[in-house]
């Protein structure tokens, strides 16, 4: 047994703010004492620095099983860490998918020895097709919370209404509701569609997406989770119109939750004009006005969590010509010090929607997202929220470097995660 | 000039620069010996990803008549079809120490990425439906022939504008140069954003026929009909055709273009296609100046001398 005592930090949660060290076990996980003066096996120095209840995102995409070339658990669950993750919930589009509960075992297997928790996602529907319901109850029994097609945005409304209504009969053992999650797209009106449509679609002769076709798919979900009563979750919204539709459905009673990427929160279609892949994400970089309208919908809570959509893609298929290369970014690393540095918030602003509201989303609040008092699970970040660094593809951690912020220069560093009890990043570095 | 890869950010100097020293290329198109030294030991690849006779066709005379060496490289036999990657056979072209590759591909940016890639000069011979800015320098230097400078003249760029390279290619030029122009077509051939193109657009040709200078018309694709872009082709020549009723409204100096191939009979009746206004032809030979120009501009020694030795 090891204990390991956070020193001299500013402590954060959602009780408040205070300065104290916190003492963790890497035995039990759990936090054992959070006072002043502490002494421990081993002490890692957080002066000047944030501690933090651990970050979650309910959207990653691990690449294991079926596309270890791009991504594996390891690879991932080490970027997660580094970027202050103590949870990834991991996207069912995998190879086979997991819309069964073979495949979400083996995913679980495969996570025992991850730098973060893994809690996979099940598929909606069998392969994803969207056509017949997949086993949700079975997955649900191995601890599955969130159901999403992701990737796929699941077209017929019928079969969404039964996911729904099916979601409602299934009871979990901590009590937690299931989450129907949707990718919103249209895809008769999306097409093919590889960047926003609009001015820049229009200069650089690329095949657009319309915002309507993320709209009119919101506008369903919303009608559906009215009519069923379930819980229905918008992945990645990008629109300043979907942001109000989602204000009003929540005003309305509709136990609906969204969450936004940071690339979407910061970049435009602009960046597209480069022709680089990298700028190349689903659903597309929208405009100016929606950015803005983003940014509101996280101040004022109509969008709960900031997701990172973290997409591993290799390189190789990232130089295929814009139109035919695959979506994706990559977003765990460097995800905070990104928001740090753009949206002129101060770090407490934005951990409710990185921490506790996203891992009450996908039901991991029993272990991570605070409060940071004793007998809690150990999942805490140390965040230096002045350091200054700059984003280089070549040093991010797994084998898909396709960021779309290479070259960036950020303020704001995760300096060290601890995860069940263990520091598995210290000074920014991995420690396996 | 390193690259040729789109009208979009080049200035009016520039496009009058390769107008000017295309004006000296015609005049070798004039000669017996239709061949000077100024490339002699350049070597040029011709990168075509896409099918294409003309553009092909044009280049190839361009680059041998500047006694520059062309190699042609199709697609269809290439090393992609054994599923080498393109920035593979890019850099392996570009290895065996070639200095420039005209490259043609279906996918919009593909030139730009290729330039990326190798130290040789590259030359956008036409990329999605983003840009074939030889195709607009050689309309350029046509209008120009018969008018003196595009300055002040009136352009309609007529046809499915949004699926063509070629108009937004045209249409920054012709505009940096001075003209006005007009895009003619079916709201669902526009872009639904045509932020920042400073082009006025009209949905009925005839309402504007008697006004143009040139009226420049583009080839309509069957697919299309598919998407729901337009009903039909009968539909579509009744009301955007160049038809032979339109061309008696039309100016007697006025000028008919067309980049190729054309379908007679529904953009354009054969008869407009035959009448003496009509430059296809025109376009096509200026083609052939105008490429020699571009290979001699990012090739060339700087100072060029159309007889004597490229030293």
């Amino acid at each position: 047994m090891t204990s390991t005592v956070i020193q001299g930090g500013r402590v954060v949660d959602q009780t408040g703010i205070r300065r104290c060290d916190v003492r963790v076990d890497d035995e039990s996980g759990l936090i054992t004492e959070v006072g002043e003066g502490l002494t421990g096996d081993t002490t890692l120095d957080a002066q000047r620095c944030w501690v933090a209840p651990g970050f979650v995102d309910i959207h990653a995409h691990v690449r294991e099983p079926g596309n270890e070339q791009w991504g594996t658990i390891e690879s991932e669950s080490r970027a997660a860490a580094l970027g202050g993750y103590t949870a990834i919930v991991a996207m069912p589009d995998t190879d086979p998918p997991a819309d069964n509960a073979s495949v979400v075992k083996e995913i679980l297997a495969l996570s025992r020895d991850a730098l973060c928790e893994v809690s996979p996602a099940g598929a909606i529907t069998v392969g994803r097709q969207g056509t017949a319901l997949a086993p949700l109850g079975e997955m649900a029994d191995l601890g599955v919370r969130i159901f999403t097609d992701s990737g796929h945005s699941l077209q017929d409304a019928l079969v969404m209404r039964r996911a729904m209504e099916y979601a409602n009969g299934i009871s979990t053992d901590d009590g937690a509701r299931v989450v129907i999650a949707q990718h919103p797209q249209l895809d008769a009106l999306a097409v093919d569609g590889v960047m926003h449509e609009g001015g820049w679609s229009a200069r650089l002769g690329l095949e657009g997406q319309l915002a309507e076709a993320e709209e009119i798919m919101i506008m369903r979900e919303v009608a559906l989770a009215r009519l069923t009563g379930a819980r229905v979750h918008i992945h990645h919204v990008t629109t300043a119109n979907s942001v109000n539709l989602i204000r009003g459905a929540k005003a309305n009673g509709v136990l609906i939750t969204a969450d936004v990427t940071p690339h979407h929160l910061l970049l435009t279609d602009a960046a597209c004009q480069s022709y680089d892949a990298n700028t190349k994400v689903a659903p597309p970089m929208r405009t100016d006005v929606d950015i803005q309208a983003l940014r509101a919908g996280l101040a004022d809570g109509t969008i709960d969590a900031i997701a990172t959509d973290h997409a591993p893609v290799g390189v190789d298929a990232k130089e295929l010509p814009f139109d035919q290369a695959p979506f994706g970014v990559v977003g765990l690393e460097t995800a905070l010090p990104v928001l740090l540095t753009s949206l002129g918030k101060p770090f407490e602003a934005l951990l409710p929607a990185l921490s506790w509201r996203p891992a009450d989303i996908a039901g991991l609040r029993s272990r991570h997202g605070g409060p940071i008092e004793p007998g809690r699970c150990a999942n805490l970040v140390v965040v230096d929220p002045s350091a200054e660094w700059t984003i280089d593809r070549t040093t991010l951690s797994g084998p898909s470097t396709n960021t779309p912020f290479d070259g960036v220069t950020v303020r704001g560093r995760i300096r060290h995660t601890i995860y069940e009890g263990q520091p598995v990043v210290i000074d920014a570095k991995a420690m396996r | 000039m390193k690259h040729l890869l789109s009208i979009a950010n080049m200035q009016a100097e520039q496009l009058d620069e390769i107008l000017d020293l295309t004006e000296h290329f015609a005049e070798i198109q004039q000669r017996d010996v239709k061949k000077v030294p100024a490339l002699r030991g350049r070597t040029v690849v011709l990168a075509f990803f896409e099918d294409s006779t003309r553009t092909r066709t044009s280049f190839d005379l361009a680059a041998r008549r500047l006694s520059a060496d062309v190699v042609n490289f199709s697609a269809g036999s290439s090393a992609l079809k054994k599923g080498e990657s393109l920035r593979d056979t890019i850099e392996t072209i570009s290895a065996m120490g070639v200095d420039a590759i005209v490259v043609r591909h279906s996918a919009s940016g593909v030139p730009q990425q290729v330039a990326g890639w190798t130290d040789a000069s590259v030359i956008n011979a036409g990329d999605g439906w983003h840009q074939h800015p030889t195709q607009a320098l050689l309309d350029c230097y046509t209008i120009r022939s018969y008018r003196g400078s595009l300055s002040g003249l009136r352009i309609a760029i007529c046809g499915d504008i949004n699926h063509s390279r070629v108009a937004r290619s045209n249409m920054d030029a012709f505009t940096k140069l001075g003209a006005e122009v007009v895009l003619v077509a079916p709201p669902t051939m526009l872009p639904s954003s045509l932020d920042g193109w400073p082009v006025k657009v009209v949905h009925d040709l005839d309402s504007i026929l008697p006004d143009l200078d040139v009226v420049y018309t583009l080839r309509i694709q069957n697919e299309r009909i598919n998407q729901a872009l337009f009903p039909s082709t009968r539909e579509y020549r009744a009301r955007y055709g160049l038809t032979r009723d339109r061309m008696a409204k039309m100016r007697p100096d006025a000028l008919i273009m067309h980049p190729g191939p054309m379908n007679r009979g529904v953009e354009i009746d054969p008869e407009v296609a035959d009448d003496p206004r009509a430059k296809v032809l025109d376009q096509v030979a200026a083609g052939v100046s105008l490429r020699m120009a571009v290979l001699f501009s990012v090739l060339g020694p700087g100072r060029f001398s159309l007889d004597g030795d490229a030293a």
